[in-house]
């Protein structure tokens, strides 16, 4: 148990933490914002460095069996750090145009990424706590950032309120789990024989906290008012970032810890809030006419699309929600990026859609952009979303359940209508008023145009011969592992 | 059972102690009440009153202060008190923790926390 080679296994969230304190005395002694948000940069670009190096590392655990390393937690990890990384790289031009340029920011940004690391990484349930913690008090604040404004100051109350709320179960759920089993280690919990009537309460109450921080319905009504007040690129992180690690730190629940006895597993509650979460997500997205909101709705049907993956709980199924994460992770965050673009624009208000008439022959490399993360999400094939899907799916399907599968193709073909209906208005109307829209920026364009290469690359990844990333995925739930280690 | 005799007695002295300090000081001193000399907390604050009151933030700012250093404390007693036999590594996270806080702490103090009456510089554009 060497001092060093622990901090070793955990350094992606240790130069994130350590560059957050960095950040935080700069901007009290009011360094150039632009060199904070180099610092900020550089921190996470090292950190995503130490990431990929993990990806292919051993598999274990340190920080006396807290902390687990290499697999899917150095995955959660990496999915983690790229979210960070381009939702920062977008952040400065944006916050800049809508005059909420703060180092504190910054700071905010790169605990959370600690936290989220950390909640990635948990093998155990107090280090999913205190990572769950972290994280969320720092994107409380940062929900807030636009306080002047009646939805910034909603936003930041109803996401504190119920997200102290529903840590509270989570909470509570595991105080009821460490009264039935005396531990709180994953490794220890599953090594369990007989389950009592307390075990069961404290992880469907684990399990309800879960689903509020993933946006389940009916657990998902604070998130369409959180995403539309909180700054845009701000709201990609809530929603890809966040929700990353929340889904990780759910597979390695999943996977570790459960006790794999009849009965026990959480498969049937998962498969239902699957469907309804679909169905509602996907429904009320339709008649959305603010496109925060529509996006916001569509992160709840992904996540039910996410869920569908969990409740296969095969190696497939893990394999599928990783790969769908990444996914979800690189077309979110250009998605509200090019409508951050957008609302840079003080024209008019670019979180209707009706005012995207005629965008599309304006700047016309960031509407294809828009187009092409649009129909990513919508699951259609030259891209990344429609595998992401596929692996989704037919894990379920190879589990058994049909319906879910059935579900999430018949409510994909409905999400189309209104991912498409943003294009339509793109291209097809004409536009209200005249306007420039406003030069992009080195860094925002090529930030997303590097997120828009990721979404066709790993849409089409398997015609190439190279070593791909779903095989680096199913390797984890092998017996060998990456590095030929023995895996978990 | 007997081991908490003393404590029985203990009380009982309390009891006979507060009784006799009353009785005397109502017997030989003058008594000449009015509203405030009543009240529960002599000169304090109104023990009944509005819930809803509005205080400044700044007594916030100034709990989270606190706080700063009573998770200091918090951690460090234990710490201290195993000091020896936790070794070097202990020692090192420890100076670490105790900078984190200070950063902390600096950070509030350099945003004019304690600054009641000047307004506090809220307002951090850099």
């Amino acid at each position: 148990m060497d001092y060093l080679y622990d901090l070793n296994t955990f350094i992606p969230a240790t130069i994130a933490a350590a560059a957050g304190l960095v950040v935080l005395m700069q901007s009290v002694y009011k360094v150039k914002i632009n060199t904070i948000f180099g610092v900020t940069v550089f921190s996470l670009v090292v950190a995503l460095l130490f990431a990929l190096r993990d990806l292919f590392g051993p598999v274990g655990t340190s920080f006396y069996d807290m902390v687990a390393y290499g697999g899917t937690a150095a995955f959660g990890t990496l999915l983690v750090i790229t979210g960070t990384l381009f939702c920062v790289l977008i952040s400065r031009d944006y916050l800049e145009a809508i005059d909420h340029h703060y180092g504190e920011v910054y700071a905010m940004i790169l605990f959370a990424t600690t936290g989220m690391v950390g909640l990635a990484v948990s093998n155990d349930l107090i280090m999913l706590f205190v990572g769950l913690e972290t994280m969320s008090i720092c994107l409380y604040v940062l929900a807030g950032l636009i306080k002047e404004e009646k939805t910034g100051a909603e936003s930041a109350l109803k996401y504190f309120l119920l997200g102290a709320f529903s840590t509270g179960f989570l909470l509570y759920g595991i105080a009821l789990i460490y009264g039935a089993t005396g531990s709180t280690n994953y490794a220890d919990i599953t090594a369990l024989t007989d389950i009592s009537p307390l075990f069961m309460a404290g992880s469907a109450l684990l399990l309800v906290g879960f689903f509020f921080k993933i946006s389940a319905v009916p657990f998902h009504m604070w998130t369409p008012d959180v995403y539309q007040g909180t700054p845009t690129t701000l709201t990609a992180y809530f929603a890809t970032a966040s929700k990353a690690a929340t889904f990780v730190a759910l597979i390695l629940v999943m996977s570790r810890m459960m006790p794999e006895i009849e009965g026990v597993g959480w498969t049937q509650a998962i498969s239902v809030i699957a469907i309804i979460t679909m169905i509602l997500g996907n429904l009320i997205a339709l008649v959305q006419d603010n496109v925060k909101r529509m996006l916001a709705y569509s992160s709840i049907a992904h996540a039910g699309y996410l869920l569908v993956g969990l409740a296969a709980g095969t190696a497939d199924g893990y394999t599928g929600v990783l790969y769908y994460l990444f996914a979800y992770t690189v077309m979110n965050i250009g998605a509200f990026g090019v409508i951050a673009f957008y609302e840079r624009n003080q024209a008019l208000d670019f979180t209707d859609v009706n005012n995207y008439a005629g965008l599309g022959y304006k700047q016309p490399v960031m509407a294809v952009l828009l187009s092409v993360f649009l129909f990513s999400l919508a699951g259609i094939p030259p891209f990344v979303g429609f595998l992401a899907k596929y692996y989704v799916f037919a894990a379920a399907v190879n589990a058994g359940h049909i319906t879910l599968a059935v579900v999430g193709v018949l409510t994909t073909a409905a999400s189309v209508y209104y991912y498409l209906r943003v294009m339509v208005f793109m291209y097809f109307r004409e536009p209200h008023k005249e306007f420039d829209l406003v030069n992009p920026g080195a860094i925002f364009k090529y930030a997303l145009i590097v997120l828009c290469v990721l979404t066709v690359y790993y849409g089409v990844e398997p015609v190439f011969p190279m070593g791909s990333l779903i095989e680096l995925l199913t390797s984890y739930y092998t017996e060998t592992g990456p590095a030929g280690m023995a895996g978990p | 059972m007997e081991s908490y005799i003393p404590i029985i007695v203990l009380l009982g002295i309390a009891l006979v102690l507060a009784l006799l300090l009353m009785s005397l000081s109502r017997l030989l001193g003058p008594f000449r009440p009015n509203t405030n000399k009543l009240n529960p907390y002599e000169s304090g604050m109104d023990p009944v009153g509005q819930a809803r009151e509005r205080y400044s933030i700044g007594f916030y700012l100034v709990a989270m202060e606190f706080i700063i250093f009573d998770l200091e404390v918090v951690f460090l007693f234990p710490w201290a008190v195993k000091f020896t036999e936790l070794g070097f590594g202990t020692f090192v996270a420890m100076v670490i923790f105790i900078i984190i806080l200070f950063i902390g702490l600096f950070y509030t103090l350099k945003k004019g926390t304690i600054y009641f009456e000047l307004k506090p510089s809220i307002s951090n554009r850099t």
